[in-house]
């Protein structure tokens, strides 16, 4: 007997209805994020409207823009022509111009390749710090950094090649760049790939490569001056079983600074005269835009880095004197603007060193920002140390080892990684601050250079477009830095408690 | 990068650290190359275009000076100084002159132990405003914003020019020439005002310049030199009398391109002493005989150098009023080559 | 180091003096100072040798020679007659007042750019955070001048604000009008906005150099002690209060204790407010701000703004998701949650960040020489150096007055961050 089925009872299953129109898709996403209450509405209005009224004028005035002109009078009446009269419209033809001065400055065209070079290589330098010992990170950085040099080096050459006349004799050099550009990334990949570790022997020399890349001169100054160093950790090595690592590196230091002052120029001029090596000499006033900018950032913060865990470690230590030295210079520093220490560099540095002493004021103002950086890196050293349970210090004390093997092996490295995200962002400061340098008369990208455009009497008057530029490029090596910093400190976070 | 690039950097400047002895001429022949402080950029009279070479009218004397001392024009390094640190660089020795559109007064030339060795551009400073205002004389400015530069003589000049004309002003401080042009262009100051030559540059690059006027009061003397240290004579000979070279050689009508022909042609004794064909005066100075012929071929008389620069034929269409030779009715006056 | 004082008692060698950690660190310390006395003496000895070869001296005589220079801005009376000295009180004053409204400017933007960005909308939360991203990845220099540039730029010149006969027969408008029902002008110049005066003033005396105006002084007094009367009201309410059970309404009563004998003693003066009105180039009357001061202020307060956003909303992501939910499951509503509940705990977590930007911000405004702004910088350190070329005095004078500010801020709020802390028992 067949039960009846039941005239009520479905027998397969209804497909499932769409939600409510305003329960989904772009409406449920309006309503949840744009206009959930009055006044979040009234918010989102206004937020438009605001949004509105500045791509309104930004917009066209930006796109319709001039690309190529020779002065700002030829600007301004192609865009009479084209838009109408009394129509406003950018000149970036100042920009297609002169943005070699804003990036390099006033060093000599057909040089270009030292700088990019340098700055390629500054990447590869970074690398070993960040991720030390992992070869992955460091072959992926430099071989992304070596493309991008190769392809800045090209790029640079074409210019170069277009700027000159092609008789320039100058030009049949460049190849050879590319070959040792090529070799230097495929060396530095190879030791990434086989040998990790050592990539930091790099990091460590870079400062001399990229001084040298910069300023070029005579292949044996750098070499002295390593030779220096490498006296002072000898020296170092040496004493410090028997009187101490502080005692030691004072001693280090001795026997270096005399390496340099007395006996490094004799030995490396009569090197020099034997075996003349070395790239063109260049003067630090050729130095300028963006250029400047760079080199006055990275070289202050990485001086500032020893200096500022020297102050960091002062300004904890139990010694009262050094206690209150280190608290002084960094709460002096910190509590006086960087302009003064500016103005300091070009005017009073002259009072305070021996009489006749005289060295240019690019080095004079990366002393001085050196020091103002220290300050700052300090304390962001001190925040990480602070950050380190007491838990480290006190097993590092049961290990038996003494203060400077504590900090080497237990303590330093962990403070450092915390401390990363906070080096950053000082260094963005800095980086975003060395257009201050301006006010003492050298050639910063945003005030220098643009004034130096501006006295040009074929761009006389022309406003926005140089600030825009300059403003675009600081944002955007900026704004990477920090979201860099951000990525770093998520991945380095260690939960301590 | 725990090492220090500026410790490097330092002991190889140590290498070339500048010792500045008494003797600024034994310097810069021993070092090869003329220092000068000029202007961070300042139309016509000094800033370097696209190709980095520095040009304009005070550029040009510095490379006439390069030129009688080390015999070559290009061997001149400009250093840019801003108001404030222009005479700190040339009292601490960072440049060997300042050609950078520095007025000569009393208190520079004594207090701050400088000398003024000549006055290569004689500037007076007046006003700018726009022809709609209806102003004719700088008299009627009263209750007018003005916009001004800092850091110069132009504010003392301007403040006591009101004062002593019993009318008030409202100053707008501008940190440079670009701004003070854009602020008055929004017409956001009444007038401008700096030196003559600064106001005729600016009007030239106006979009429209007829309908703004230059008001015919010129309310300071701006006799702008080239500066050399205190108490170093010799040197301030060798800056003083290569600029009345080049005065000598517009007033005799020695050219860049004739000075060569001139030396061996001329019969006038005066030329022929400033061409080193006569006489020793290079020698008196501790420069060679032909120093002075080099300086006026390096870019050719100062009349030359003149309308190159900032001359009528220029876009900045200065005229060369005061700057004239004497015998033109100017104030342009060397004194001999004897 | 606890058993050092069971170490065997030997006799004291000279060696021990770097091999003893007792005495070690003496030593260094020692050797430090010796170090930094060396170093400081050097730095003196150059300075002396340096100023002989110069033939110049240290000599801060000239702060009480004639200045000779205007300062557009000031808020004490100064002409070009005035001194050195006190054309740097002129500057410093300056700095001061940009320096205090900025902090409190960049407060209010910050808190409520960090409580914004957190926002559920959309809209709003990305526009603070474009906001914050770009004035932090941004040279303040450029932010300075370009606040600058806008606000000269899109704001009308004084002259289209005339009324000619002729428009007036044509029944046109003038180009531009005064805000504010014709109070406030604001020109590419300056903002021109009213300003109190009495008519029948009571004078005032002069304290340093300082005017002192005997009506504001009055006034003052009054102030304070209407405000002690309607706290002592406010208390006796309180206390009938806690007595009864019922507070009184006092709130109307204080209202008039405050007001009324102010409002009385400024009407019996015959208080009224001066409109700034079109006279020749300029508005007149009234108190003119310049562009300068504004520009710089809104730099600031944006710059700084956008660094506090930061901290506060890290304070506040700071702050345990139970506090939120646990105000929640209390009904209290978002808004309220956020200002009751998440905000006083995290100010604990914020302030620290912003002592610091306060200090900045302070420091920073000696940017405003790019643009004029004729602050300690621009005064002291700018228009007086070049004058007179003591570099040497004007600097040192410079940045310890920037030191005893900075000391003075930081201590300051330290000492507020001491009185808002956690008290741990």
């Amino acid at each position: 007997m067949a039960t009846p089925t039941p005239t009520f009872v479905r027998t397969e299953m209804l497909g499932p209805q769409e939600p409510p129109i305003s329960q989904s898709g772009a409406v449920k996403w309006l309503r949840e994020n744009l206009f959930s209450t009055p006044l979040n509405s009234l918010l989102t209005l206004l937020g438009l409207a605001f949004a509105y009224l500045v791509l309104r004028t930004v917009v066209p005035w930006a796109w319709n823009g001039v690309w190529s002109a020779s002065s700002l009078g030829e600007c301004r009446q192609i865009i009479a022509e084209t838009l109408g009269p009394d129509s406003h419209a950018a000149c970036w033809a100042v920009i297609g111009e002169r943005w070699q001065q804003f990036i390099f400055g006033f060093y000599p065209l057909d040089l270009y390749w030292r700088p990019v070079l340098a700055f390629g290589l500054l990447f590869c330098a970074l690398g070993p710090i960040l991720y030390f010992g992992q070869s992955g990170n460091n072959l992926r950085i430099v071989g992304a950094s070596g493309l991008l040099t190769l392809g800045a080096l090209l790029g640079v050459r074409h210019f170069v090649a277009k700027a000159n006349p092609p008789s320039d004799a100058i030009l049949s050099d460049n190849p050879m760049v590319l070959v040792i550009a090529v070799v230097i990334f495929a060396l530095l990949g190879v030791v990434a790939k086989l040998r990790p570790q050592k990539l930091v022997w790099f990091s460590i020399l870079y400062p001399l490569i990229g001084f040298y890349l910069l300023w070029g001169g005579s292949v044996w100054a750098p070499i002295g001056t390593l030779v220096g160093f490498v006296i002072l950790a000898l020296v170092w090595y040496g004493l410090q079983r028997q009187v101490g690592v502080v005692v030691a590196g004072g001693a280090g230091l001795v026997t270096a600074a005399v390496w340099w002052i007395w006996v490094q120029s004799a030995v490396t001029d009569k090197l020099n005269n034997a075996i003349p090596l070395g790239l063109l000499y260049e003067r630090s006033d050729q130095f300028g835009g963006f250029l400047l900018a760079f080199v006055i950032g990275v070289a202050a913060i990485s001086a500032s880095l020893p200096i500022g865990i020297l102050l960091a470690l002062g300004r904890r230590s139990d010694m009262f004197l050094i206690k209150t030295l280190s608290v002084g210079f960094i709460e002096f520093v910190r509590g006086v603007p960087l302009i003064t220490m500016l103005f300091v560099a070009s005017l009073l540095l002259q009072y305070f060193l021996p009489p006749q002493t005289n060295f240019d004021l690019i080095l004079r103002v990366i002393i001085l920002v050196t020091l103002f950086s220290a300050a700052y890196i300090a304390e962001v050293i001190r925040g990480g140390l602070a950050a380190l349970p007491r838990g480290q210090y006190e097993a590092a004390d049961a290990l038996g080892l003494d203060y400077w093997q504590a900090q080497r092996l237990i303590i330093m490295p962990q403070a450092l990684k915390i401390s990363i995200p906070g080096i950053v962002s000082s260094f963005i400061g800095l980086f975003k601050d060395t257009t201050l340098v301006a006010l003492v008369g050298l050639a910063d990208p945003l005030q220098g250079i643009t004034k130096i455009v501006r006295a040009d009497i074929n761009w006389k008057g022309i406003y926005w477009e140089p600030y825009l530029f300059v403003g675009l490029i600081f944002f955007a090596v900026c704004f990477s830095m920090s979201r860099y910093s951000m990525y770093l400190e998520r991945k380095l976070k260690r939960d301590h408690r | 990068m725990k090492k220090s690039v500026f410790l490097g950097t330092l002991a190889a400047s140590a290498l070339m650290a500048g010792f500045a002895s008494a003797g600024t001429l034994d310097d810069v022949k021993a070092r090869g190359e003329l220092i000068c402080g000029s202007n961070t950029g300042l139309t016509g009279f000094g800033a370097p275009d696209a190709n980095n070479n520095w040009t304009g009218f005070d550029v040009d004397l510095c490379r006439a000076i390069g030129a009688a001392v080390l015999g070559d024009p290009s061997k001149v390094k400009f250093v840019p100084t801003t108001g404030e640190t222009r005479f700190t660089a040339l009292a601490s020795g960072e440049v060997d002159l300042l050609v950078r559109n520095s007025t000569w007064t009393y208190s520079r030339d004594t207090d701050l132990k400088l000398d003024f060795v000549g006055v290569n551009y004689y500037d007076g400073q007046g006003f700018m405003v726009k022809k709609d205002l209806g102003i004719l004389s700088a008299k009627e400015l009263d209750g007018a914003t003005v916009c001004i530069q800092t850091g110069t003589t132009t504010e003392l000049n301007l403040a006591d020019f009101f004062k002593s004309n019993n009318i008030s002003y409202t100053p707008v401080t501008v940190a440079d020439d670009a701004e003070a042009q854009r602020q008055y262009m929004a017409g956001a100051c009444d007038a401008f005002t700096t030196d003559a030559s600064g106001l005729a540059a600016t009007r030239a690059t106006l979009p429209d310049p007829d309908s703004h006027i230059i008001l015919p009061e010129i309310i300071s003397k701006e006799p702008l030199g080239p500066v050399v240290r205190h108490g170093d004579n010799q040197w301030g000979d060798v800056v003083r009398w290569t600029l009345n070279a080049l005065l000598t050689a517009e007033e005799k009508g020695v050219t860049k391109a004739n000075a060569e022909e001139m030396a061996s042609s001329s019969t006038d004794p005066e030329v022929r002493r400033l061409l080193g064909v006569e006489g020793d005066m290079g020698a008196m100075t501790g420069l060679d005989k032909d120093a002075f012929k080099r300086a006026i071929m390096a870019n050719g008389n100062y009349g030359e150098i003149f309308a190159a620069n900032i001359g009528e034929s220029t876009p900045i269409g200065l005229a060369r009023g005061l700057n004239e030779l004497w015998t033109n009715g100017g104030l342009q006056y060397s004194p001999p080559f004897r | 180091m606890a058993y050092v004082a069971d170490a065997p008692k030997e006799n004291f060698r000279l060696s021990m003096l770097i091999y003893d950690t007792r005495y070690r660190s003496i030593t260094i310390q020692v050797i430090v100072l010796i170090l930094a006395l060396l170093f400081v003496g050097w730095l003196a000895d150059n300075t002396i040798k340096n100023l002989a070869a110069k033939d110049k001296d240290i000599n801060f005589s000239f702060l009480w020679n004639r200045a000779g220079y205007d300062i557009g801005q000031q808020l004490i009376p100064y002409t070009n007659d005035s001194t050195h000295s006190r054309a740097a009180v002129v500057g410093l004053l300056n700095t001061l007042v940009v320096a205090f409204f900025g902090c409190i400017f960049a407060t209010i933007l910050g808190v409520f750019a960090g409580v914004l960005r957190l926002s559920n909308n959309w809209i709003v939360s990305r526009i603070m955070t474009v906001y914050v991203e770009t004035f932090r990845n941004v040279p303040l220099l450029l932010w300075i001048i370009l606040s600058f540039t806008i606000l000269s730029e899109v704001t009308p010149p004084p002259n289209a604000f005339r009324v000619t006969d002729e428009m007036i027969a044509s029944g046109q408008a003038p180009a531009a009008s005064m805000l504010l029902n014709e109070s406030v002008a604001i020109t590419n110049r300056g903002s021109d906005i009213p300003w109190p005066l009495l008519e029948r003033p009571l004078g005032g005396a002069d304290m340093a150099g300082v005017p002192i105006n005997y009506a504001v002084v009055v006034s003052l007094l009054l102030l304070a002690a209407s405000f002690y009367v309607a706290r002592r009201n406010s208390q006796r309410a309180r206390k009938t209060q806690e007595e009864t059970g019922e507070r009184p309404v006092v709130w109307w009563q204080n209202l008039l204790v405050v007001v009324l004998p102010v409002a009385a003693f400024l009407a019996w003066r015959g208080f009224h407010l001066e409109y700034p009105e079109l006279k020749g180039f300029n508005f007149r009357g009234g108190l003119s701000i310049a562009h300068s001061f504004t520009a710089l202020l809104i730099a600031l307060s944006l710059y700084t703004g956008a660094f506090i956003a930061e901290a506060v909303r890290a304070g506040i992501l700071a702050i345990s998701k139970g506090q939120t939910e646990a105000a929640y499951a209390l009904g209290i509503r978002p808004g309220r949650t956020m200002r009751l509940v998440v905000l006083p705990q995290a100010l604990r977590v914020i302030i620290p960040p912003l002592i610091s930007q306060y200090l900045n911000l302070t420091k920073n405004t000696t940017l405003g020489m790019a643009i004029s702004y004729l602050d300690l910088k621009g005064t002291l350190g700018g228009i007086t150096l070049n004058q007179t070329g003591r570099e040497l005095e004007c600097m040192m004078l410079m940045m310890a007055i920037y030191l005893i500010l900075s000391l003075i801020i930081s201590s300051l709020m330290n000492a507020f961050n001491a009185s808002v802390k956690l008290k741990e028992r």
